[in-house]
């Protein structure tokens, strides 16, 4: 049997398939290269405020009020605002590892 | 109706993702992830063509957490508002219906579908997340872009029209509710959502929000521009509630002209204004001087 | 076809405009928004009276542009509710971005276009311009011929639009003062047989606006996928062939009325030529082909009811074995011809004589004799030469010309 040169195929109407998104991390991709400078926490300055948390643009920061911060840096930017923001200077802007 | 929130009532869960496409501290995120907090995620954004149109990410992901329906550019306060109308003919609740805007859809393109909106009273929250140009197609002027200015398209005279003063012609929309907000009183912003959010009827909130690539300034620095744009009193943060009119607590100090920082301190940590003559910074100074002095005004009108 | 025709069918003398009004009351459109122009202002103003006297339930909105019209309409079909506009001309260009994200979103929205000149100069009579410049937008395009077809029209667009196998938005074209502004018969079938042949609007399909559901429409992909939804658009034109079918003979076996889907074969079947029109002015066309049989010419008409998709197949079947085609349009691609003209000279066959005729822009009126005279003349040149193949010639002023 001879093979077809133009194929038939099959295609989902669907416009959903092409038209929506569903939210994920990392839609972007992982981020966390892009950083340039990453933030690193002197968490015995950390004073528990939550500061940090609420600026961070990226929601890479978590904050349980009583167990300070932790960073994600998948994500982190590396953009300085919690270092900018936090009030004791707890956070300093290092160098990232190339 | 006074909701003071505190910074640990704010719900921790994320509802603007990491891994999102914004540029290292983007204000916009910043005033999403708000947004995405008061309402648990539980309302339907209308976006029109802009950053964050870009900001989600790609198909078939996006790093917004909520409904999202990206629209055309002129067109989100009239797609909200069909939205909204339509949820109430089949009796569903799914949160309120948000336009999340940039200056240029809202001072610009979309300025006829928002004033028309606004004038039908669609019950919206109509967000513009104000970064003062076009960012997304790279920095150019827009209506909202502040005299004196540089952008690409005014880039070596810097901007010569004046500002829009897009919340004096919203507030005379005789709308219930107009409020200025900035990205660095976050919790003020989350406040003025939720008592938007109380009302039936066109809201509108505008929100400042400083962009370190279109503004020229260091990624880390957004936060404090915008801080510093409320201390110098170029920035107002004011509420007007249902007839009354009030200077938020933020900038309630900076009423007084001497206890404002000089805006020089505003303007020159700012790439956009290098350079920039003393007599358009004087002319700057008028203007904010002017809307201090109409926005008191109206404090006493709207008492 | 054994119908029992109901005896509280309403037979009454109504204009193009209300019959599009009673349309949507009793298709139960829920939602409305539009703005006033130029002949189809008529059709806002009846469906406004009717909402405020509570005649039909649906929310009315007077929007502040054409623009703001299919942008708030295609938001309330987004939410799931069933939504028309109208407009024509300038304020269908006027909402031109909004058309193509509509359809492009896959919305079952029914807008009426009333057909009418496009500027400059100023006119407010007919041609149909406007209603084609959506052709590649991937909306449905119908074209009414009188007031009855234009009322199953809109009622059926709905049936064919909120269809899953197609879920696309139809524009419905009836000709402005010619066919909005004159009354005609029409017999308005009750309320229960409307509902039998229209189910009510699933509010999730496509899309589910509802608590709990996370999703974003249209944010930024790959271009492979914007390729893809597009072919998958097209698939779903090819299904509305077949449901524009079925839609129509549904209607015939509950309402008794039956126009033959995509086209009209109108004295075609032993036809030597066939003419080719589309609109209200085929009224006028097929009296032509009336008084040309009558004096002994083998002729008729394929009129076409919708556009797009595009009947390509009907086409093909009606004009193989004819001895010449000639197409009348009321529209021009300038730099081409004849927008019907140009999709239907792919199907012609190349010993088939063809004229595509460009006349009646700008709201000229053409009579039934004049009709015929330019057929007659087609033939006339076919006799005298065997053959005649021309692109684009025009009639004005009783001169059938070329440039």
């Amino acid at each position: 049997m001879k093979d077809q040169v133009v194929k038939k195929i099959d295609i989902d109407i669907d416009p959903r398939i092409y038209l929506i998104s569903r939210p994920r991390e990392g839609a972007a991709g992982r981020t966390g290269l892009w950083r340039v400078f990453r933030p690193v926490v002197n968490i015995s300055k950390c004073i528990d405020c939550g500061i940090c948390w609420l600026y961070c643009p990226e929601e890479v920061i978590t904050w349980s009020k009583g167990s300070k911060i932790s960073i994600d840096y998948t994500y982190c930017k590396g953009c300085g605002i919690c270092s900018q923001t936090c009030p004791v200077k707890a956070i300093d802007m290092v160098p990232e590892e190339m | 109706m006074s909701t003071r929130v505190r910074i640990d009532q704010i719900p921790k869960e994320r509802y603007s993702l990491p891994g999102n496409a914004a540029c290292q501290g983007c204000p916009h995120l910043i005033g999403l992830k708000i947004v995405g907090k008061v309402f648990r995620g539980e309302a339907t954004l209308v976006i029109p063509a802009g950053c964050s149109s870009i900001i989600p990410g790609y198909h078939p992901y996006t790093s917004l957490d909520m409904r999202v329906i990206h629209v055309p550019f002129a067109s989100a306060a009239a797609v909200a508002g069909g939205i909204a109308r339509a949820l109430k003919v089949r009796g569903e609740d799914a949160g309120p219906v948000i336009v999340w805007a940039g200056d240029g859809a809202t001072f610009d393109i979309g300025f006829a579908t928002l004033s028309g909106s606004a004038v039908r009273e669609d019950d919206i929250i109509y967000i513009v997340s104000d970064n003062e140009a076009y960012m997304n197609t790279g920095v150019q002027a827009s209506g909202s872009t502040t005299y004196g200015a540089k952008t690409t398209t005014t880039p070596v005279l810097g901007k010569r029209d004046k500002r829009k003063e897009i919340d004096l012609i919203m507030l005379m929309h005789k709308i219930p509710y107009v409020a200025t907000a900035s990205v660095a009183y976050p919790l003020d912003f989350y406040e003025k959502l939720m008592r938007a959010s109380e009302i039936r009827g066109f809201k509108f909130i505008h929100l400042h929000s400083p962009c370190p690539p279109g503004w020229r300034f260091d990624d880390s620095e957004t936060v404090d521009i915008a801080r510093l744009a409320v201390e110098t009193g170029a920035w107002i943060l004011f509420e007007y509630n249902q007839g009354k009119l009030v200077i938020s607590p933020s900038s309630r100090l900076y009423s007084d002209k001497s206890r404002r920082k000089p805006l020089r301190q505003y303007l020159e940590r700012q790439g956009r204004f290098a350079g920039i003559t003393d007599e358009d910074m004087k002319v700057i100074e008028e203007m904010i001087d002017n809307n201090w002095r109409i926005l008191l005004e109206l404090e006493k009108l709207f008492k | 076809m054994a119908v029992s025709i109901s005896k509280k069918r309403i037979k009454t003398a109504m204009i193009g405009n209300h019959a599009v009004a009673q349309a949507v009351k009793m298709a139960r459109v829920k939602f409305i928004a539009a703005y006033p122009i130029t002949p189809q202002t008529i059709i806002v103003e009846r469906l406004a009276d009717m909402v405020e006297r509570k005649e039909l339930e649906a929310e009315f909105v007077n929007v502040e542009s054409e623009f703001a019209a299919l942008s708030t309409v295609m938001g309330a079909s987004l939410a799931g509710v069933r939504s028309f506009t109208a407009t024509s001309s300038h304020g269908l260009l006027y909402m031109y971005e909004m058309i193509w994200w509509t359809a492009g979103a896959r919305l079952p929205v029914v807008m009426a276009v009333v057909n009418r000149s496009i500027g400059p100069p100023w006119n407010i009579h007919v041609d149909h311009n406007d209603i084609l410049t959506m052709r590649d937008s991937g909306w449905i395009i119908a074209m009414a011929e009188n007031t009855q077809e234009v009322f199953d029209m809109i009622i059926q667009a709905y049936r064919v639009a909120e269809d899953k196998r197609v879920l696309l938005p139809v524009a419905i074209g009836l000709e402005g003062f010619v066919l909005s502004h004159s009354a005609e018969y029409i017999e308005i079938p009750e309320q229960w047989e409307i509902d039998s042949f229209l189910p009510s609007r699933d509010p999730d399909v496509p899309y589910s606006i509802k608590r709990g559901e996370k999703f974003s429409l249209g944010n930024l992909g790959k271009d492979e996928n914007h390729m893809l939804l597009k072919i998958a658009a097209m698939k779903a034109m090819d299904n509305a062939r077949k449901v524009i079918y079925e839609a129509d003979r549904g209607y015939g076996k509950i309402i008794g009325r039956e126009y033959g889907g995509l086209v009209e074969r109108y004295k075609i079947d032993d036809a030597k030529y066939v003419l080719i029109s589309m609109g209200s002015w085929s009224g006028t066309i097929k009296e032509a082909v009336d008084l040309l049989r009558e004096e002994g010419y083998s002729v008729g008409l394929l009129r076409i009811r919708y556009f797009r998709p595009f009947p390509y197949e009907e086409i093909l079947k009606h004009l193989s074995g004819a001895k010449g085609v000639v197409v009348y349009d009321r529209d021009i691609s300038l730099g081409k011809g004849g927008i019907i003209a140009t999709e239907v000279l792919d199907y012609v066959d190349r010993n088939t004589s063809f004229w595509g005729v460009v006349t009646g822009l700008g709201g000229v009126d053409v009579s039934s004799k004049e009709f015929a005279d330019v057929f007659k003349k087609f033939v006339m040149e076919i006799e005298l030469n065997g053959f005649t193949k021309r692109e684009t010639v025009y009639y004005l002023g009783g001169e059938v010309f070329e440039i």
